[in-house]
């Protein structure tokens, strides 16, 4: 895209379809009341009421509460984000086929075939968000222009940009709107504030001074567009497929095919110096039926997926089709899935990044990357659901707090997670929990069983501990009876018992529990 | 290299036909030797401050195998200090170390990665571990052989790994283990457990053969380990 020849390309006319906010939406907000989206402690995206009291995008989570107390937060989930846009990218399909999502929320498509065929743009706008509106009940911004860039934003501003205006309409915009804040902090402050000064730089210079991701931008802020949004077939010989046997029709098994393809094709494409910036994701399902939608990366960007980037949107197209579409006649498949086939559509040189020349100490992208690799032959030898690891929530009890999530899914946080628990013990918490709690006996002085009585008394003193298979061992030093006694509106999960902590004469540390007459240890705190 | 001869006549001997296992034992012997005495600095992985007289050179040698015994608390101190450096670490087998006492620690759970039930392939799993993660915990099964111990032993020296395995292990350079602990904060029915008084004691070969000792809290209040006077004496 540094030559000439393929920027003085004519843009394309294309229409973007945009639903404002979409996280919050897909959350389950709505414009009308105040709702954000939180994206490690920060706003990721706030509902237009929340705008109105000040909330912005990036903001600290403590900050915007601050401004807006009534705010609702909702988890950020960008699989959900995907999941709820599939039947709005279907409905957009079914009447201008093509499309490419950008992101869960804004979708582009070359739109003059479309524009003849429902006898002008107007008329196709119309159509559009009627159709939109009524099929999913979500309402949807449209910017209709020439190119990508320029038709993302005519549709913040939900505006028709005339043939050949694009420019004019870029000019009077704020620099900031390229999305590169290194870039556009530096020129802001050398005086570059809107699209059109940056435009009235010669294009050489910007090259030679700020490289060819800002040339490119250069040409966005032209009004050029460098690639049309048009399918563009790659070589067959850098497409991943994998047949699938036996069929999938779950979405943690997708997930790991998605993740195995994706490496397969970002090692290919990497192999060849490329980098993709569309990719079609294909799949056909048992009976026959053909699944394909088109993904673009970030829409104006110079760098390509990276293979974690081709892999969470496959899953989210999965899943989505999997699990989100409700419509029988033409949503979800009717079967499982037997291939799945993913299509680089758009192939740029990959202008590489530049490791540190002792090792991986100062950027530690190779390590992930040597992780990530490890870890997919481990998952290989044992199954996707072996290797995990562990999030600490809420909950009462050793064993309930912790989740152990498999690697490649997502690290989610519950609503109960920050909430205090009354009833968990203090830290420290035990080092080693035992899988299933092993049998044990508490007896006093004289030998008998000590036991709990329904008004949480002791029988007796406990002064001696046997767990099994060990021999008994003198407590000096134990408290308690904490009772527990959880879910009992469900007479199949209800647990009560009585908890103990307890140190012995060898000084260990140990969690019991006594239940209906029996002690067993939880716990030792070694 | 009286070390390598004794290493011959008590593992190597008994299964003489196996002449490449035989060879190994005779190579990782003497290249451990050699190993502990000289070496970079920075092929040192970072420990709690508290444990650094229980080493010898004062760290944990990247490429050295090394052995901790009676505490799970001690395993996560050791975790948590790589992990926050930061580094990846792994755990292989089970029953797996207490999530919630991991994270008091301070290891970074997202960078902390569990493989509860490896089964058969737990050895090929800690290999394929060991090419990417600075540290990796293993509770090898009881019936682990002698050969998988030494090819393991082999495997992080050469990726310059720390293989920490909770159980008796041929070959490792340091044995670490909780010789006296005591409680702190429970009464006689009431109270809650507070901190531990523990005294650790290292064993292990070459520059590390005397025996040293440190007093902590481990855990701490904070979950941590934390000092409490740190004594270091050759006596047994």
């Amino acid at each position: 895209m540094t030559g000439n020849k393929t920027v003085a390309k004519k843009a394309v006319r294309t229409l973007a379809v945009w639903c404002p906010d979409w996280p919050v939406i897909a959350a389950g907000g709505n414009a009308e009341s105040p709702g954000a989206v939180v994206r490690a402690g920060r706003i990721f995206a706030c509902s237009a009421a929340a705008r109105l009291e000040g909330v912005r995008r990036g903001q600290r989570r403590r900050e915007a509460a601050s401004r807006c107390p009534e705010l609702t937060v909702y988890p950020d989930d960008s699989s959900r984000d995907a999941r709820v846009f599939e039947p709005v990218a279907e409905s957009v399909e079914a009447l201008v086929p093509g499309i490419e999502i950008v992101r869960p929320g804004l979708v582009v498509v070359a739109a003059r075939g479309a524009a003849r065929y429902y006898k002008g743009e107007l008329p196709l706008l119309a159509k559009v968000s009627t159709t939109v509106a009524d099929e999913t009940g979500h309402d949807v911004q449209l910017g209709l222009a020439d190119g990508i860039f320029a038709a993302i934003r005519a549709a913040h501003h939900a505006q028709v940009v005339p043939p050949g205006e694009s420019a004019n309409f870029l000019a009077p915009q704020p620099i900031s709107v390229l999305d590169r804040p290194e870039l556009t902090d530096l020129l802001i402050r050398l005086g570059v504030r809107t699209l059109g000064d940056f435009a009235l730089l010669p294009r050489a210079d910007v090259l030679a001074r700020f490289g060819p991701d800002a040339a490119y931008a250069h040409d966005l802020a032209h009004g050029f567009e460098a690639r049309p949004p048009s399918a563009r077939s790659a070589p067959p010989d850098l497409v991943a497929e994998m047949t699938l046997d036996p069929p999938i029709d779950r979405v943690d098994t997708a997930t790991f095919v998605a993740k195995t393809l994706a490496e397969q094709l970002h090692e290919r494409l990497s192999t060849r110096g490329l980098a993709c910036i569309r990719i079609s994701i294909e799949a056909r399902t048992e009976s026959g039926e053909q699944l394909v939608r088109s993904w673009r990366h970030g829409g104006i960007s110079t760098a390509g997926f990276s293979a974690s980037a081709i892999a969470d949107r496959t899953r989210w197209q999965l899943d989505g089709w999997l699990s989100g579409s409700i419509r029988s006649h033409d949503g979800r498949p009717t079967g499982g899935m037997v291939l799945l086939r993913l299509v680089p559509d758009d192939v740029v040189p990959d202008h590489g990044r530049q490791l540190s020349l002792w090792g991986s100490d100062s950027s530690g992208v190779d390590d992930i990357e040597r992780v990530e690799r490890a870890l997919a032959r481990v998952q290989g030898l044992l199954g996707p659901d072996a290797v995990a690891t562990a999030v600490v929530g809420g909950g009462r009890d050793v064993t309930e707090r912790v989740r152990l999530v498999p690697w490649g899914e997502p690290r989610e946080t519950l609503p109960g997670d920050s909430c205090p628990w009354p009833g968990t013990l203090p830290s420290p918490s035990p080092a080693t929990v035992f899988p299933a709690s092993r049998p044990a006996l508490v007896t006093a002085c004289d030998g008998s069983l000590v036991e709990v009585s329904d008004r949480l008394g002791v029988t007796a003193e406990p002064r001696w501990l046997r767990v099994e298979g060990n021999s008994a061992v003198e407590i000096v030093g134990w408290a308690g009876p904490w009772p527990v006694d959880v879910r009992w509106w469900d007479s199949r999960a209800a647990c009560r018992c009585a908890r103990f902590q307890v140190t012995t004469s060898d000084g260990a540390g140990w969690l019991l529990s006594f239940d209906s007459g029996r002690w067993s240890v939880e716990a030792c705190y070694d | 290299m009286f070390d390598t001869g004794q290493m011959l006549q008590a593992s190597a001997l008994p299964d003489l036909p196996d002449l490449p296992d035989l060879l190994e034992s005779v190579g990782v012997a003497t290249l451990t030797g050699g190993l502990n005495g000289v070496g970079p600095d920075d092929a040192v992985a970072p420990i709690p401050p508290v444990l650094a007289p229980l080493f010898p050179g004062g760290g944990l040698r990247r490429g050295s195998t090394i052995t901790v015994s009676g505490s799970s608390s001690l395993v996560l101190a050791l975790v948590a200090e790589v992990s926050r450096a930061p580094g990846w670490c792994a755990e292989v087998g089970s029953p797996l170390l207490g999530s919630a006492a991991a994270a008091e620690a301070g290891v970074a759970l997202e960078r902390f990665v569990r493989v509860e039930r490896p089964g058969e392939q737990w050895a090929t799993v800690t290999a394929s571990l060991l090419e990417a993660f600075d540290l990796v915990v293993v509770h090898p099964p009881a019936r682990a052989s002698q050969g998988d111990m030494r090819r393991l032993t082999a495997r992080a020296r050469e990726r310059s790994a720390v293989l920490l395995v909770t159980a008796a292990w041929e070959g490792a350079q340091i044995n670490l283990a909780v010789t006296r602990q005591r409680w702190q904060g429970l009464g006689a029915g009431h109270g809650y457990l507070r901190a531990r008084e523990v005294e650790v004691r290292a064993m292990g070969r070459g520059a590390a053969a005397r025996p040293h000792a440190a007093n902590l809290l481990l855990p701490g209040i904070d979950g941590t380990a934390v000092a409490r006077g740190v004594a270091s004496k050759s006596a047994v």
